[in-house]
């Protein structure tokens, strides 16, 4: 089905869906409150019958809408893939309708997103963390969270008051090499984040 | 395949469970399996609770091999993206380089030549070999039988000579970059390609003739671990574990990449869902592989193998680098600026040894992804054992788990 008629199948349910920017697939914005009738229309009614992918993406610190969820459906009767996105209201404590009564691939999906953006999906069965541990207090993929990570707490109180360690950020010495866009020409070559070790100071022990 | 097979159950448990019932007041017990056990191959952690043998909660605990790769992969070039891409399906590397290189380019809009798409093809088709050879291989020691073991490894082991020669590794061969591969095919290559894919095929019938009737590979998997063909589906498995539910999706043939629409081969599909048909598709996708690599070998085109006119991505001859100023400057800007890339999204799978590897970048310009979000097969293949191995025995589960033929490096990411 050609992407205009599926966005007029589809602005029957929800009169305020968009196109969306794509370079590939039919994409489409709707508003985040019909977000599960949308889907639950493109599943029974278009055959697109498997959520491959949902994700979200931090449009920045300062944007808002700052958090947009994006799914991904696909079909396996004609093999094409959809993508829906929606932006989350609330910028401080962004939340999201679960997906799980429709795909029970979204329990999972929707519990890494939580992890990783701190997006809370409203009546998912089960949100925990899935990647980090339970007691993590961040979430990793917002964009104002350094590559590195932060200092932080051992989980286990027990082993830390025995072993006095913690979860250290990671060494950014010898790479990995990042580049960043800019304009600058002394940002242009790759280099590593950590000035701590290199030619001029002694590697720390 | 049997198909008048009685279910299986213990030798008098129905009677030792009537009478321990009446006597005792049964308590279930909970039980951690892993983060370090022969059976979850790597680090998962699976929290069981049981009532004697079977199976009453099964909650997967993942999370021991995250190392956040989205998180790197938005502080570096598109290039400097290929090495994490081996250790996502450590496996199959090759295959994971060509799905991240083809991802790229699809938001590039850029079209690879002839001979780069063949050369992809045939690695990504020897990779599948090699992954689907240690996943059966693991699989079958297992359940008890070790001699798969001895055979599958040694024929990987000349996979892997072949990959050291093609790429310089073994493993981490990080062999594409966005707009081609690193280098062409030695000489002879092929020939030896050829070779083992002529001493490959006797040995795999010698694979299936140890298991494909053996009595206890027959209980230890027949109508163990059932995913029914509406489960599969909804829990997002993708790959064989899809396939060997019967449900007839392989992105190779339907949504054809690189060239896979101009080989011949068949898609193997199951019957019933259970842990036998997910090893008999595995075993039938190795046949089909070496197929295509000898479609591949046999209809190699000549060529450039890589975009020659895509100066702003791929990276120039090492030979003109040093010796012409336009060249020079081309590479540096590729290097440290990372390829010219335009603004919008993308999503591409391809279809992996494991399942649909997904790709879904979002960029804003330039030779960095704003966000690269990484759909590991192995991730969603997992999420069906909260299902699946509820009900069965534990001594199923290692069974399930080998059936399932998982990778951490790319669940956990």
């Amino acid at each position: 089905m050609l992407a205009h008629d599926l966005k007029s199948a589809l602005q029957e349910v929800c009169p305020q869906l968009q196109e969306r920017e794509t370079l590939d697939w039919p994409a489409f914005n709707c508003p985040i409150a019909s977000l599960f009738v949308v889907v639950k229309t493109l599943r029974d009614n278009h055959d697109f019958d498997g959520l491959m992918d949902a994700t979200a993406i931090d449009n920045g610190t300062e944007a808002s809408p700052r958090f947009t969820v994006v799914y991904h459906l696909f079909s396996s009767k004609n093999h094409n893939y959809l993508r829906i996105a929606a932006d989350c209201h609330d910028d401080e404590s962004p939340s999201a309708p679960t997906l799980c009564p429709l795909f029970k691939s979204a329990n999972w999906m929707e519990r890494e997103t939580y992890d990783l953006f701190g997006i809370r999906y409203e009546d998912h069965p089960d949100l925990r963390r899935i990647l980090m541990w339970d007691e993590y207090p961040y979430h990793p993929l917002r964009k104002e969270f350094p590559l590195a990570g932060f200092e932080e707490e051992l989980w286990d109180s027990e082993i830390a008051a025995e072993t006095g360690t913690k979860v250290k950020p990671a060494p950014m010495a010898g790479g990995p090499f990042v580049a960043r866009q800019s304009t600058f020409e002394g940002d242009r070559e790759p280099i590593a984040k950590d000035e701590s070790w290199n030619e001029a100071n002694e590697k720390p022990e | 395949m049997p198909t008048d097979k009685a279910e299986y159950t213990a030798p008098d448990s129905g009677a030792k469970t009537a009478a321990a019932a009446q006597k005792f007041e049964t308590e279930h017990l909970e039980m951690s399996m892993g983060p370090s056990h022969p059976s979850t191959h790597g680090v998962l952690r699976l929290n069981l609770e049981l009532d004697g043998e079977i199976v009453k909660m099964c909650d997967p605990v993942l999370g021991y091999l995250h190392r956040g790769d989205e998180k790197i992969a938005e502080n570096m070039t598109y290039n400097q993206f290929v090495p994490y891409t081996d250790r996502l399906d450590y496996l199959a590397p090759l295959a994971n380089n060509a799905a991240y290189a083809m991802a790229v380019e699809k938001l590039a809009n850029l079209e690879v030549p002839e001979r780069c798409q063949a050369i992809r093809v045939l690695t990504t088709e020897l990779a599948r070999i090699s992954a689907h050879l240690l996943g059966l291989g693991a699989y079958s020691m297992d359940v008890g039988a070790l001699t798969v073991f001895m055979i599958t490894f040694t024929e990987r082991e000349k996979l892997y000579k072949l990959f050291e020669d093609l790429t310089g590794a073994r493993f981490t061969t990080s062999y594409t970059r966005i707009g081609g591969v690193t280098r062409d095919m030695p000489d002879g290559w092929m020939d030896r390609v050829l070779t083992f894919c002529e001493e490959f095929l006797p040995l795999l019938d010698d694979v299936e003739a140890l298991l494909a009737r053996n009595r206890i590979w027959f209980d230890r998997t027949a109508d163990v671990g059932v995913i029914s063909k509406e489960d599969a589906v909804s829990y997002g498995l993708t790959g064989p574990n899809l396939r060997g539910s019967g449900v007839d999706v392989d992105l190779r043939r339907d949504a054809p990449y690189s060239g896979y629409e101009n080989y011949e081969f068949e898609v193997p599909l199951g019957e019933k869902g259970d842990c036998y048909d997910r090893y008999a598709v595995r075993m039938e996708e190795m046949r089909q592989s070496v197929r295509i690599v000898r479609q591949a070998i046999d209809k190699m085109p000549e060529g450039p193998f890589y975009a020659e006119e895509a100066t702003k991505i791929f990276a120039p001859n090492k030979g003109k680098i040093l010796t012409s100023m336009e060249e020079l400057i081309q590479n540096f800007m590729i290097t440290t600026e990372g390829p010219d890339m335009p603004a919008g999204e993308v999503y591409f799978e391809a279809e992996n040894p494991k399942g649909a590897l997904g790709f879904y970048i979002v960029s804003k310009g330039g030779g960095v992804p704003y966000r690269l979000k990484i759909r590991g097969p192995s991730f969603n293949n997992l999420s069906i054992l909260e299902k699946v191995c509820v009900g069965g025995m534990v001594s199923d589960i290692p069974a399930i788990l080998g059936s399932l033929d998982f990778v951490m490096g790319e669940c956990d990411r």
